[in-house]
């Protein structure tokens, strides 16, 4: 009895002993996980981002956005505003007033609608806004709104493509998107070299934005948000992103890899919801600081004109504010076609029409939410000497309650007026970020599958990496996650807005043959 | 003048709504417009994958529908010597049934009542649903 009884500790300190070190040695090992992950990855990215963010000769502008803007502008003038003179018919066709019940069981308008925003409705719109409205000053929202509703037409005019030219295999599934418009649309107007090259080059850019900005930038933010409520710097999770990563990996490997299809519906249920509960907590927060709003617009026009002490100016705020629309409604750069094109229609022109209420909803409604309430909330440093907000030239934006960026301050911004607000904050985030890694999974497959030929083997290396850089994305800082990311889902809109104006008639002489007939009665609502 | 006609919704398992509508048919020499219901709301979420595969996924539906709930039924019931015709439909089940016994001009609706769970104590069922909208007398079978 007596040795026993000595033994015991004596074991235990020697186990403790063992388990120590080798704790100790774990953290050590992952804190370097997560460095080598973040040296290699950037070092890789970095030439690729820099050629797609390089400013015009002589000035800082990127290249990049001015493309976006004058692609908008271009299909919003030659289809004469259509996002304005068809937004009405656009919800008249979501309630299903044209379509025939006899289509009953078929994807809907709808459907493909909200699956498609599910897709965009993440976290471009909670960290991006933040990381725009940080950097380029509230000013940043006017351009945003703006580029939300120029985006409109760029979203229409791709959308209708993605219907029009989609590949209907006998088993009856749907292969759609801009690489399928691209080549046949071009082999049509007898550019069929040329057709291919673009398809192909947009197919490698979808798979490069499928495991940036639908993936990587995804992880890396609900990663944020969960070391944020858990304690911050003190957390267990922080500095250890690769934990987060795993495990949302994992579920993610279960839907797209084991087919378990019910997690993804159980999503796709909740994030409606998130959404709403997102948009209500912003508007009861509004509601609260009703006497602000004036002033927020104020500095909202303000900032966008001359920039209000943000380093960049005016100019500054217009390419935030772009970059940021660009990155979270996706218009012009050709995935939600992908989304789009599986619906049930005659008409691939309805498809066009519904699809740009998703900028809308995006952008114009949801982004702007999140910059008004931090703005209202006060979470950006203003020096009270000269009433203008207070640079942080070391951060490299304005300078922040907390010094945080990203959802970090968005958290921020809510927490000031209710402090249980980050938890559900994170929970909305998490769904957001899975939501759309499942959709850009899907884009970023099919892209796979145009370059590789559809085959069980083919399909499955993709979804495996897929998962991969879910927890890379996780494990890294977001500096090089969200530029990579960007750059990735910009390159995708060089190719895919060359394809919309060389196809741009087609989809003009579809909407004069729609418009005409609508007017003619020749189109009309089916009665109830 | 043409026969009376019966509505008869039918789930695909109890078949006692099938006969008790073909008793009172052959009695009345009344046809039967059997009607079998595909749930479906066209707000109903769907994954990527799901919008891909749906096309193809309805005719499945309605091709395994048609052979093992529909054939069979019209089959026997046509051999008994009762007239009858059927209708696949997707959507809300109490909706279009009411629009089938509107469009038929149906005399009579025939419904099978289901177990009473707990969703269907909560929400209604569609014995329920009919029996407060129907618009003909209806018959609900247990």
């Amino acid at each position: 009895m007596k040795t026993n009884n000595a033994l015991i500790p004596a074991l235990a300190a020697i186990a403790a002993s063992a388990v120590a070190p080798a704790v100790a040695r774990a953290q050590d090992a992952a804190r370097t996980i997560d460095q080598i992950v973040n040296e290699n990855v950037g070092a890789v990215t970095g030439p690729f981002v820099n050629f797609i963010f390089a400013p015009l000769p002589g000035t800082t502008f990127p290249w990049i956005v001015l493309w976006l803007v004058v692609g908008a502008t271009v299909f919003t003038l030659y289809f004469g505003f259509i996002q304005f003179r068809a937004f009405g018919h656009a919800i008249s066709l979501v309630r299903g007033d044209y379509s025939n019940p006899k289509d009953a069981g078929e994807v809907s308008h709808f459907q493909a609608l909200a699956t498609a925003l599910s897709g965009t409705v993440g976290l471009g719109n909670i960290a991006g806004v933040a990381v725009a409205v940080s950097i380029g000053g509230p000013g940043a929202t006017f351009w945003m709104i703006l580029a939300g509703l120029m985006g409109m037409a760029s979203k229409f005019t791709e959308c209708t493509l993605g219907v029009k030219y989609r590949n209907e295999y006998p088993d009856g599934t749907v292969s759609g998107g801009p690489m399928y418009y691209i080549s046949k649309g071009f082999t049509l107007q007898g550019r069929p070299m040329l057709g291919r090259f673009l398809a192909v080059m947009f197919a490698i850019f979808c798979i490069l934005g499928s495991w940036g900005g639908g993936n990587m930038f995804q992880a890396n933010q609900a990663h944020a948000q969960l070391v944020n409520i858990t304690g911050g710097a003190d957390s267990f999770l922080s500095g250890n992103g690769w934990i987060t990563g795993l495990v949302l990996a994992g579920v993610v490997f279960v839907v797209i890899v084991g087919g378990i299809q019910s997690i993804a519906r159980v999503t796709e249920k909740i994030v409606p919801f998130m959404a709403v509960l997102y948009v209500g907590a912003a508007l009861i927060i509004l509601g609260m600081n009703a006497d602000k709003i004036g002033w927020a617009f104020g500095q909202i026009f303000a900032g966008a004109f001359t920039g209000l002490g943000v380093a960049g100016g005016m100019v500054g705020a217009l390419i935030q504010g772009f970059k940021r629309a660009a990155f979270s409604n996706e218009a012009g750069v050709g995935s939600a076609a992908i989304a789009h094109s599986a619906v049930r229609t005659n008409e691939p022109i309805t498809e066009g029409f519904v699809s740009l209420l998703e900028p809308f909803i995006d952008t114009v409604v949801i982004c702007t939410m999140t910059a008004l309430v931090i703005v209202i909330t006060g979470v950006l440093i203003v020096d009270p000497a000269t009433g203008l907000y207070a640079w942080s030239a070391e951060a490299g934006r304005i300078a922040t309650v907390g010094d945080v960026s990203g959802v970090a301050l968005t958290s921020a911004a809510f927490a000031n007026v209710a402090s249980w607000f980050p938890y559900v904050l994170a929970l909305a985030v998490v769904l957001f970020a899975f939501s759309t890694m499942i959709s850009w999974s899907y884009y970023g497959l099919k892209a796979w599958t145009y370059l590789f030929g559809e085959s069980k083997i083919v399909e499955l290396s993709f979804k495996i990496l897929f998962c991969v850089f879910v927890v890379i994305g996780a494990a890294m800082e977001l500096g090089p996650v969200i530029d990579f990311s960007d750059a990735a889902i910009f390159a995708m809109a060089v190719v895919n807005i060359i394809g919309l104006y060389f196809l741009m008639p087609i989809v003009k002489d579809e909407l004069d043959s729609y418009l005409s007939r609508l007017k003619s009665g020749q189109i009309r609502k089916f009665a109830v | 003048m043409s026969k009376r006609i019966f509505v008869v919704a039918y789930g695909g398992d109890k078949r006692a709504v099938v006969n008790l509508a073909a008793t009172h048919a052959r009695r009345e020499g009344a046809k039967l417009h059997i009607v079998h219901v595909l749930e479906w709301s066209p707000y109903s979420f769907l994954t990527p994958q799901e919008l891909e595969e749906r096309h193809a996924r309805r005719k499945k539906e309605m091709a395994r529908a048609e052979e093992a709930v529909m054939a069979p039924v019209l089959t026997e019931l046509r051999a008994s010597g009762v007239e009858a015709e059927g209708e696949i439909l997707y959507g809300s089940a109490v909706e279009l049934i009411l629009q089938v016994a509107q469009e038929q001009d149906a005399a009579l609706i025939f419904v099978g009542r289901g177990e009473a769970s707990l969703g269907a104590r909560v929400f209604g069922s569609i014995s329920i649903g009919l029996a407060q909208a129907a618009p003909v007398p209806t018959v609900i079978v247990p």
